[in-house]
């Protein structure tokens, strides 16, 4: 399992840490009912608060990617397909707005981007 | 069940006040004291030892009220002082002798390990031993008694950045076992950055702000600019500053200012210099 942590980021580090595992866990790297470090030890091998630790594993928690046996710590939560989907479409929802302010800012409208759109769709048939 | 707990600790000396503090240490985390000399750090750290009494307020440690009756849970507290004080004629495998007879839990084999880690000579009376060494062997009494709770007063003055981080990361394994928790106090705000759970600011015998330090780093930032943008932004979001003739840097909320506006991250040490000169303007 391999964590980066950037203080010069200004992204909050729990946020950080809060993507890697999820991405890893999506990627299949930390496969299903995988024990993961605890919170304590997490925390102390990264140099970085129990807090922030604990922040982290809570967001995972609520968003489904992982469960908490007491007493045992933490594991991966098993493939949601549903889950996935939900995410991907977070992203294809951020993705869009950035488009619509991008277009926005050099006068594009809907349409041009939709006609966009079929011409890359065209360009892949060939 | 909080490692620390004092409710309107004050204590009174001529030409000083420490006033009214109020501070929790949650059990298994590590709170860093920062504030400028004469702040009232260490005065704190005498009331939570006992070492002085204080004018009004109370003080418990490790669940027990802290007063004349605290023996018991003193042998559950490692301490270092900024000064700190072992007999000058003993050597470091003697005063481990003084502190076995000192505490039932101690752990001999624990503090030789410390000895040799730390590269803390064994051959010299301790009067002999450089002001980095006695810290280091002060430090290593602290750790090898089983203690729940380090109390610790400038714990990295005279030491060098090696050791320093050495020595950061001996308190940081310490805290592993979720049960001990570590108060430190220290000018070298950066060890305390990378250390601590919770951050308090003294100032001037006023607790400033304590909170949980990533929190800090979260809510507040800093911004460049110009004078006439610093004077659009609300009032309430600035909250220190650092005049040029050229541009203002301004410590700010986060959540203050407009969203176009790109704040860059502020450090620990950066947060507490810039509320302190505000409040001197």
């Amino acid at each position: 399992m391999t964590i980066f942590i950037d203080n010069k980021s200004g992204a909050p580090i729990y946020e950080q840490i809060a993507a890697q595992l999820k991405a890893q866990i999506i990627s299949g790297e930390l496969g299903e009912d995988e024990l993961l470090p605890s919170i304590r030890s997490l925390a102390k091998d990264l140099r970085i608060s129990v807090i922030t630790t604990k922040r982290a594993y809570d967001e995972l928690e609520r968003e489904g990617f992982l469960y908490t046996v007491a007493g045992k710590g933490s594991f991966v939560a098993p493939k949601n397909v549903e889950l996935l989907r939900e995410e991907n479409l977070k992203k294809l929802e951020s993705l869009l707005a950035e488009v619509s302010h991008l277009a926005a800012s050099c006068g594009l409208t809907k349409q041009d981007i939709l006609d966009m759109i079929d011409i890359m769709e065209e360009g892949d048939d060939i | 069940m909080n490692a620390i707990e004092t409710k309107g600790l004050t204590k009174r000396y001529e030409g000083f006040t420490l006033d009214g503090l109020d501070l929790t240490l949650p059990a298994g985390c590590i709170m860093g004291l920062v504030g400028e000399n004469g702040a009232g750090k260490s005065t704190t750290i005498r009331l939570l030892l006992g070492l002085t009494k204080p004018d009004a307020g109370t003080a418990a440690v490790l669940g027990a009220p802290v007063g004349p009756d605290m023996r018991a849970v003193k042998q559950d507290i490692g301490v270092v002082l900024d000064d700190v004080g072992y007999p000058v004629s003993l050597r470091a495998d003697q005063i481990g002798k003084i502190m076995a007879a000192a505490y039932k839990n101690w752990d001999q084999g624990l503090f030789e390990k410390y000895l040799r880690d730390l590269d803390i000579p064994t051959d010299k009376k301790f009067s002999a031993l450089s002001r980095g060494n006695k810290m280091k062997l002060g430090i290593a009494a602290a750790m090898s008694h089983d203690a729940k709770l380090l109390i610790l007063d400038e714990p990295t003055g005279g030491l060098d950045p090696v050791v320093r981080d050495e020595v950061v990361d001996l308190f940081s394994d310490f805290t592993r076992d979720p049960a001990k928790s570590i108060l430190i106090s220290s000018h070298i705000v950066s060890d305390l950055e990378k250390l601590c759970d919770y951050i308090a600011f003294l100032h001037k015998g006023k607790l400033l702000l304590c909170e949980e330090k990533d929190r800090l780093l979260e809510e507040y930032g800093l911004v460049q600019c110009a004078q006439e943008q610093l004077a659009e932004l609300a009032p309430g979001a600035v909250l220190g500053r650092r005049e040029t003739p050229y541009h203002i840097e301004a410590l700010v909320r986060r959540d203050a200012v407009p969203a176009g506006m790109e704040v860059r991250p502020v450090t620990i040490e950066e947060l507490f210099v810039l509320l302190v000169k505000e409040d001197k303007q």
